[in-house]
This record gives structure tokens, C-alpha cells and sequence, in this order.
């Protein structure tokens, strides 16, 4: 074929696929490092996902309550992430996110600011000090901005310096990377297509940073863009590497489930933040029904203390609509199958009834505005109905806690964000994802410079490897008697929605990986209309195969989990066991099939374990584990 | 509330027309679709449902469907607007609807246009200007003072505001000089940046970003779903040169008091910084042109004497409307290759110098 000589080719040092808030980070710093960097974007530069994020980013610096520290936000997200977290992951992010939060303001952010003029942060769930830096309810549009204008400024530097804005960072726009390219176990290069032209491009460069975001528009009800699907995930299982946590898939607990156009849509979480409530079709506020033991402790039992708590949260415990996601998700679902929810299926939020209107648009404007302009609710005179959509995949690539480097046999590879797996545990924290862009953005981009730093030789492209990504990439188009992608893709999501949804039983499970496997079959045949040039039906077809592979990870992983923790529910088992807690599962790819081992999750270090207390850890660990925290414990007394 | 609207949702699906542009940059033409449409929807879940039926390589941008990335920017019925943000609620029953690309920018294919034009002029305008020796961590703001750069900082890119600006909607020729509406507010935010240590934002946007093409139609602000008030906040402040290069909230405030246009104009006579604006070549220290490098003393005068928002020049006549009071759709429709201008058919451009209120922006320069 003489395919090959069709493909423009590029030399960097570091591509980076992705350009939400990790992809950027990630950029920004391997630039920093003077590398040639390249950024990859599905969409138009800015448009990323990251701008969906409302509530704000969760970084300890004690602004608004100085008694907050990293390890009090530590202690937090593993309790968020039912102690299944990888330890060092969140430890460096509870230490890092303050300085990440703080660079922004250097590169032009403007948060909203305290009396004192210091960064104000807001009160978010499962948090425990009001921690949530944030710009009204746009914080993730505000995040992405200035990492765009950043990078902005970079490129004028390098004009000034080297006569060309493109001369050592590049925005690659509507590109979409469809294969990793491999010399012996080294990361070559990248392979994808303009989406603009369908013309085809090589990156070759010896070091990648996946920050390609999530897996949702896998699932029917998602809060995610038509980008998120997993095609980083994917990548990287084929180029060797592993993923962990696959089963753990955050189901916001307020999507809109009205008017069914914008079903999914987020209401973001600060409006129970600022005082909004949850009520079920009789009126009743239910959460305080719903408060697990594990966390009797933190929040109010009466609405009367609960009330108190948004004045006076000192010396009154949190109301329950504040309890972490999975939770509060799963209530909803709870008191909707119990035929209390509302004629669209969800549950009303009320915050019309809980605060002045002015107040609300004040604290709440593109809430306000969104609800208005799309499902004409005025969410200050009338409660809104929500029920839980598919948010947030805690699962993704193992990587090394301190470089982003992905494992498995694969070298040069790294992994940022939402992509990457171990930080958030089996659930996670509002707020914790844009600060988790940042921290490990940055770590991930400066290790990749360094790694490409390191080399010997530059890793050469296979020939044979890109005819056959050329082929890949065409054959859709080229197939006139296989399936509508659409239609392939509607049926994944019901399968997904349905059999591997928010709460899972084995029998559902078992049947979801029999429905995968036949899809898998009619996605290796699916046709395309039409030609090359900016055809979303052709996307589409190449993109399924991704969402495929990572939804039957999840579907194997959840099978094989056998209890009920953080983004993982099962009906049939329904209780946490502490055994499980000590094991990761990781998808590998051999051939085309997923593969499932079990591994152990690494040892917390006795001085970040001595900062739960014993009452706290007995409900996640094992006897033995125990055993050995009051040993420790005695030798330091 | 959802119990009625629900009830609502169950009822049945209609039929509706719709008129949708396709083609690419060789040509193209309004195909005419029949589509169902449910309760509730939007324009964006139409073209969804195209793509999934009858029309599989309909090429649209989209990303968020909520309003909040500014991808789904297209033209309908004429006007530019989200798609997703365009209920189906406010169309009458027997209402054709036609989506086509926004008319500013080059078609790439079907909705899709080639926005970069936008991401060149937004490579040109300089970028925040860290405060020199304020180490991160100890930026202090006031809330008051950060809100005025926040509400710009709304902006979601859609570029709504940029296709519809007049000065290169039909104006090829003035997009090199002209970097839009977004820009302008880009500049006015770093302006009015507390911390913002470059204080030429303003003599910037009139020098290099062509901010005296803007004669406040206020199109702009009219289109952007952000409600930024683009033209109000951001144009109109920077088009004032303000007496202190910093930004005064006593200036400001007494502008909002005395009605701007009525503010003795006062021009800026401060250092000029190197970089962006270009120095004086000549002249007596102090001495700033306004009138180019005419020295025609009449011209001097009257361009010292700044823009007067309330000169009276002539009234346009009204374009013509079609039967539902609406502009005819777009040159698509069209006997002419292009809209009627909404400023009114005897007016050509550029306008006339006289009829103008604007500064010139080679004014400056030399």
C-alpha cells in the first residue's frame, strides 16, 4: 500500500494526548522542561471536559478555615475512596494541590477571594473544612481557560525567542490518536487522523502522556461529552499497559433527569453545599435515613442540627445531603425502586425553598442560567429532579504514584487525570479532580520530559505497525454491509446502563459480558457512510472499539469484586469486606482479550495510618491489619 | 413542577421540518429533512437524531450539550446561536427550521467551520502579565475588584460574538486588522485585572486588535448566551481612555453616574510602554497625535475632542423583513450573495468618516 506516504509526520519529544485540565498541566510543564511538546485535542482547543467541572478545586490551604491541612484533606479522600486509594497518590496530591492552585493565579486565574483577598473555598462533600477553590459554579471553564492562555503565553515566548508560535509547543486541534506505536517495549510515536480532513498524521516522539479523561459515553445517563470514550484506557491496554480500578464508576447523584434532552446533565454539588436539600415525592427529606455507621459520626441527625450546621459548622455536624457520592446516589436509587421518586424517575432538590432568590443566583449563576435556558425551570421559585448519572471513572491506568509512569511492559508511557487509576480509590471526592489535573498533570509531563531526557536512542516507528493503523482507521469506511455505528452505540450503552449501571448483581453481570462479547463481533464490522472529510459517523465506528474494550474491564472487574464499596455496588453483596480492600484489580490485554489479575494494593506507612483513629480504621481493615496498627501503635507509646 | 412536565413528556412525537446546510467549501446547498421531535428537546438533539437516522455524516461541533463549552455555534433560522442551547419550545408547530454554519468563518464541511481564525488572534493578544515579585500564594484581590475581569472571563469561545460582528461578517478584507468582539474583551479583562502588571491593555485593543473598526452596534452582547455585556463593560471602557492607566473604581463609578458620552474625553498622555503600542517616532515630548500624521490642526482638534457617543448622523433605513417580521435567512435563501445588512441597505461600508463615532485605529501610529 501506498498509504504511507500520505501521512504527515511530526518529530517531539513529548505528545501529549489530551487537552483538558491534566493534558495542558502536562504540556505546560514539559515545555517548562524545553521540550518540543505537542498537544493532542479531540475537539477544538479549550472545549475540553474539564469545563463541565463546577463545584471547584480541593487544595488545603486554610483560607477559609486555618485548622485545615494536607492531612486532614488526606485523611478525607481515603476515607472517600473507602481506604482503597493508592496511599502515596493522594498523600502527594494533599500536599501538592495548594502550590498547583496557587500557580494559576500566576498564570492569570481569578478565583473568588475571601474577605482577605486570599482564595475562598467552599464547603463540598465528604470534605472536611471548606476547602473547594472556585469561580462561581464555572471553576472548571476558569481552570481550563487559564492553562489554555497559559500555554498562550508560552507559544509568545517562543515566538519572540524562536520566531514562530508553534516553534516548541503545538495545539493540534479536532486530532484524534487512534494507536500507540511501539519499537520493542518503547513508546515510537502516535498515529491518528485530523478530524477535519480525515488526513492522516504520525507523531514520533519517545515520550506519551495519556490525559485523555474518562469512559461515560459508554453508559446511556451520562454527564460526559461525546469525547469520553476511554480512549486513553484503551491505548494504553494495547500498547502493554494495565488498568486498575475499572470497576469503580462514579454515579453523580444530581443529574437532570428533566426535561429528558439534558438528562445527565450535573447540578453540581454545592447546591447541597449552600443549603439545598433532598426531598422524595412525599415531601420527606430523606437522607437521614441513609447515613451509613461509617459515618454516624460526622453528620446530623436532626434537620434542626443539620439546619445549623451551614452557619455554624464548628459546633454542629454536616446535614446528610453532604454525605460522600456513592451514598447519596445510592439513596436516590433506594427511595425511587421504592416508588417514591418523581414521574421522571428521579428525586426533587430543593433549594427554591431554602434561600432568597437573589441569593441563590448570586451563588449559584450558570446554575441558574443553565436551568433556565435549557429545561426553562427557575430553579429559585421551584425544586429541581435529579437522579444519578454516570460521572466519573475512579478506574484507569496503574501508573507510578510519584512520575505518572504507566506499568505493565510498556516504557515511555504516562498517564494523567481522570485516565489514570489509584488516586481516588473506589470513589471520589468532589473537588478532588481538578486539583488531581493539576498535581499529576505536572508530574507526569516534567517525568516525561525527563524520561525523554534520559534515552539513548530514539525509539524508530515501525513501518509495518502504521499500514496497519492506516488499515484500521480505513476499514469502516471501506465496509458497506456491517452496522450503523449509532446504532452499535446505543445498544453498548443499554447494555452498560442497564446490566453494569449504578447497583450490579452477578446474574446481570455475567449476561453484560455475554452481550459485550457479541458486540464485539458487530463493532469489528461496522460500516461507515460517507467519505474522510469531518464525518462524525466514521469517528464514531473507530471510537467504539475503545469504548468496548473498557467497558468489558468493567464488566469483568465488577463480576469478580465481590462486595459493595464506594462506586461499586453489588446487590448481592452488599457489604464492604475488608479483605477485598487489600486488592487492586488490574486488566491487561492479551490479544484482544481482557485479561483479570488480582494484585495487592500498597502498604500505607505507619505515620499516614496513625492519622485515623482505631474506632475509624476497624471499619475497613482486616483483623490482621489491625492487629498490626496496635502494635505499632504500643511501640511508639 | 415535574409532575405535569412529565405528563407532558409522554405525549406524542411530532413531525417537524427542518432545513439543514450541506455541503463543504467546493458548494452546497439546504437539504430539507422530516424529523421527529419529542418534548423537550433542543436543536442539537435533532441533528442527533439525524446522525443516527438518515443523515450519518451530518458534520456538526459539539461537546458539552449544556451550554457551557461553546461548540455547538451555528446559525438558525438565521441567527447565531448554541444549538444546544435552542429548545424546540420556541418554534411554532409549522415552523421550518433551518441550521446553517456560521457565515464569518470558512465551511469546512456541512456545520462545521474553521474557527482559527479566532485562535490566531487570540495567539496575538498578550498574555497576563504576572504582578514582578509576588511569589504564588500571596496574590491578594478583593472580591469587587476581580468580578469586573470575571464576568469576561465567563466566556465559553462559541464565537457567536465574532461571527456576528459586522465589521468581517461580510468584511474579509478586515480580519487581518480586526481581532473581534472576544478579543476586545480578553483585553478589557487583563486591563481590569488587579494584578495585571502590563498597563497598555487599552492603547493595545486600539492599535493592534483594531478596536476602532467596533461602532457598538452591540450585536455582540446580543448573541453571546454568557449575557456578557461585551460591548457595555468591556468595548465602551476601553474605547474611554480613562485618566488613571490604572483602573479608578472612582472613574468608573462616576462614568456610571454622568452617563459616559458626557465625561469630558480625556486622552492619554502617560509614558508609552515598549512592546505592543508603537512609540512616537517624532514630535515634542509630549505631544500625541490623534489625527494620524495629517497635522491639520482642524483634524488635531477634533479628534483631541475624543468620540462623541451623541453626534447625530443620519438614520438608516430599516432593512427589509420577510412576512414573520424576520431579516430574510441568509444568502442561502437569498437573491444576493449576502444577508441584508441589519444596518439598513443604503448603508455601505466602511461608513463614511463623518457618520462615524469611532477612533480611528491608525490614529496612533505613525
Amino acid at each position: 500500500m501506498t498509504t504511507t506516504t500520505r501521512i504527515e509526520r511530526h518529530h517531539y519529544d513529548v505528545v501529549v494526548i489530551g487537552a483538558g485540565g491534566a493534558g495542558l498541566r502536562a504540556a505546560i510543564e514539559a515545555r517548562l522542561a524545553g521540550k518540543k511538546t505537542a498537544i493532542i485535542s479531540k475537539s477544538l482547543f479549550g472545549k475540553a471536559h474539564t469545563v463541565m467541572a463546577e463545584g471547584g478545586a480541593a487544595a488545603a490551604m486554610g483560607n477559609v478555615n486555618s485548622r485545615d491541612s494536607w492531612q486532614v484533606h488526606f485523611r478525607d479522600t481515603m476515607r472517600g475512596g473507602k481506604f482503597l486509594n493508592n496511599f502515596r497518590m493522594a498523600e502527594l496530591h494533599a500536599k501538592e494541590s495548594p502550590q498547583r492552585i496557587w500557580e494559576l493565579e500566576t498564570y492569570g486565574a481569578l478565583f473568588d477571594r475571601t474577605k482577605d483577598g486570599r482564595i475562598s473555598q467552599r464547603n463540598f462533600g465528604g470534605h472536611e473544612y471548606p476547602r473547594l477553590a472556585h469561580v462561581g459554579d464555572r471553576t472548571g471553564l476558569e481552570l481550563i481557560r487559564t492553562l489554555q492562555q497559559k500555554i498562550v503565553s508560552l507559544q509568545q515566548e517562543d515566538r519572540h525567542e524562536h520566531g514562530s508560535y508553534d516553534a516548541r509547543i503545538r495545539v493540534f486541534a479536532e486530532t484524534t490518536i487512534t494507536e500507540l506505536l511501539l519499537d520493542g517495549d518503547r513508546v515510537a510515536g502516535a498515529f491518528g487522523y485530523y478530524r477535519e480532513s480525515g488526513e492522516f498524521v504520525l507523531f514520533e516522539a519517545p515520550a506519551v502522556v495519556l490525559a485523555t479523561g474518562g469512559v461515560g459515553r459508554s453508559y446511556k445517563v451520562t454527564s460526559n461529552s461525546w469525547e469520553y470514550t476511554g480512549d486513553g484506557h484503551a491505548l494504553a491496554l494495547r500498547a502493554g499497559a494495565t488498568l486498575i480500578n475499572m470497576e469503580f464508576l462514579q454515579f453523580h447523584p444530581t443529574g437532570m433527569v428533566w426535561p429528558p434532552s439534558v438528562k445527565g446533565i450535573l447540578v453540581t454539588e454545592s447546591v447541597r453545599g449552600d443549603g439545598g436539600i433532598l426531598k422524595n415525592s412525599e415531601g420527606k427529606r430523606f437522607m437521614f435515613d441513609y447515613v451509613p455507621d461509617v459515618f454516624r459520626k460526622q453528620y446530623a441527625d436532626s434537620e434542626a442540627e443539620a439546619d445549623r450546621w451551614y452557619e455554624d459548622p464548628d459546633n454542629n455536624r454536616r446535614p446528610p445531603e453532604l454525605l460522600p457520592r456513592d451514598e447519596v446516589a445510592r439513596a436516590i436509587n433506594s427511595e425511587v425502586k421504592a416508588g417514591r421518586g418523581t414521574p421522571a424517575g428521579g428525586v426533587y432538590l430543593d433549594i427554591a425553598s431554602r434561600l432568597p432568590a437573589e441569593e441563590i443566583r448570586r451563588r449559584l449563576p450558570s446554575m441558574y442560567h443553565q436551568f433556565k435556558e435549557l429545561a426553562d425551570v427557575d430553579i429559585t421559585r421551584e425544586p429541581m429532579e435529579v437522579g444519578p448519572t454516570c460521572h466519573y471513572v475512579m478506574g484507569g491506568v496503574e501508573v507510578d504514584p510519584d512520575s505518572g509512569a504507566a506499568f505493565g511492559h510498556v516504557r515511555g508511557l504516562f498517564a494523567a487525570g481522570e485516565v489514570s487509576g489509584g488516586m481516588h480509590g473506589s470513589n471520589r471526592l468532589g473537588g478532588n479532580s481538578l486539583s488531581d489535573l493539576l498535581v499529576f498533570g505536572k508530574r507526569a509531563g516534567g517525568h516525561a520530559a525527563s524520561y525523554a531526557d534520559g534515552l539513548a536512542s530514539r525509539p524508530q516507528v515501525p513501518v509495518p505497525a502504521v499500514e496497519t493503523a492506516v488499515e484500521t482507521a480505513l476499514a469502516p469506511l471501506q465496509r458497506d454491509t456491517g452496522e450503523s455505528p449509532y446504532v452499535l452505540q446505543q445498544d453498548l450503552q443499554a447494555v452498560m446502563g442497564d446490566l453494569v449501571g449504578i447497583i450490579r448483581r452477578e446474574g446481570e453481570l455475567v449476561d453484560a459480558l455475554a452481550r459485550l462479547g457479541e458486540l464485539r463481533e458487530r463493532v469489528a464490522k461496522v460500516s461507515a457512510a460517507g467519505g474522510r472529510r469531518y464525518n462524525p459517523g466514521w469517528h464514531l465506528a473507530l471510537d467504539l472499539r475503545n469504548m468496548l474494550v473498557v467497558s468489558e474491564c468493567t464488566a469483568k472487574a465488577a463480576l469478580e469484586r465481590r462486595e459493595s464499596r464506594g462506586g461499586h455496588t453489588r446487590e448481592d453483596h452488599p457489604t464492604m469486606d475488608p479483605a477485598w480492600r487489600r486488592v487492586n484489580q488490574v486488566c491487561s490485554l492479551e490479544g484482544d482479550i481482557v485479561h483479570l489479575d488480582r494484585k495487592p494494593l500498597p502498604r500505607m506507612r505507619p505515620e499516614l495510618f496513625a492519622l485515623f483513629d482505631r474506632a475509624e480504621l476497624a471499619k475497613y481493615l482486616t483483623d490482621e491489619e489491625l492487629a498490626e496498627f496496635d502494635a505499632l501503635a504500643k511501640e511508639e507509646r | 413542577m415535574g409532575t405535569e412536565k412529565s405528563q407532558a413528556a409522554g405525549a406524542p412525537a411530532t413531525k417537524r421540518q427542518f432545513r439543514i446546510w450541506r455541503g463543504d467549501e467546493t458548494g452546497g446547498d439546504l437539504k430539507e429533512y422530516l424529523v421527529e421531535v419529542k418534548e423537550g428537546e433542543v436543536v442539537l438533539d435533532i441533528i442527533h437524531r439525524l446522525q443516527s437516522t438518515e443523515a450519518p455524516d451530518l458534520a456538526c461541533r459539539w461537546n458539552c450539550k449544556a451550554g457551557k463549552c461553546g461548540s455547538c455555534s451555528v446559525e438558525i433560522n438565521g441567527k447565531p446561536k448554541l444549538a444546544c442551547m435552542t429548545r424546540m419550545s420556541t418554534f411554532t408547530e409549522d415552523e421550518t427550521i433551518s441550521v446553517t454554519p456560521l457565515r464569518t468563518f470558512p465551511i469546512v464541511r456541512d456545520l462545521v467551520t474553521d474557527v482559527s481564525f479566532n485562535y490566531e488572534k487570540a495567539r496575538e493578544t498578550p498574555a497576563f502579565a504576572p504582578p514582578p515579585g509576588v511569589t504564588p500564594g500571596d496574590y491578594r484581590m478583593q472580591q469587587v475588584d476581580v468580578e469586573r475581569s470575571q464576568e469576561f472571563r465567563k466566556c465559553i469561545e462559541c464565537f457567536l460574538c465574532q461571527t456576528v460582528c459586522h465589521v468581517i461578517r461580510d468584511h474579509e478584507e478586515n480580519k487581518p486588522a480586526f481581532s473581534g468582539p472576544r478579543y476586545f474583551i480578553r483585553a478589557a479583562e487583563l486591563d481590569m485585572h488587579p494584578l495585571d502588571a502590563r498597563d497598555d491593555r487599552k492603547e493595545y485593543a486600539q492599535a493592534e486588535q483594531g478596536l476602532g473598526y467596533c461602532n457598538i452596534t452591540k450585536c455582540c452582547t446580543e448573541v453571546c448566551p454568557e449575557h456578557i455585556k461585551i460591548t457595555d463593560n468591556g468595548i465602551i471602557p476601553m474605547k474611554e481612555r480613562v485618566v488613571d492607566r490604572k483602573y479608578d473604581p472612582l472613574v468608573w463609578l462616576g462614568n456610571k453616574i454622568f452617563r459616559r458620552g458626557q465625561v469630558p474625553q480625556t486622552s492619554v498622555t502617560s509614558e508609552h510602554s515598549p512592546g505592543a503600542v508603537r512609540t512616537p517616532a517624532a514630535g515634542p515630548p509630549g505631544f500625541h497625535s490623534h489625527a494620524g500624521a495629517s497635522h491639520d490642526p482642524k483634524a488635531e482638534a477634533q479628534a483631541q475632542a475624543g468620540v462623541n457617543w451623541h453626534r447625530e448622523v443620519p438614520k438608516p433605513t430599516a432593512p427589509t423583513l420577510d412576512e414573520s417580521g424576520r431579516l430574510p435567512l441568509t444568502e442561502l435563501t437569498f437573491d444576493r450573495p449576502a444577508a441584508p445588512s441589519p444596518f439598513g441597505e443604503d448603508v455601505s461600508f466602511p461608513l463614511p468618516p463623518e457618520h462615524l463615532n469611532y477612533a480611528h485605529p491608525e490614529q496612533d501610529k505613525h
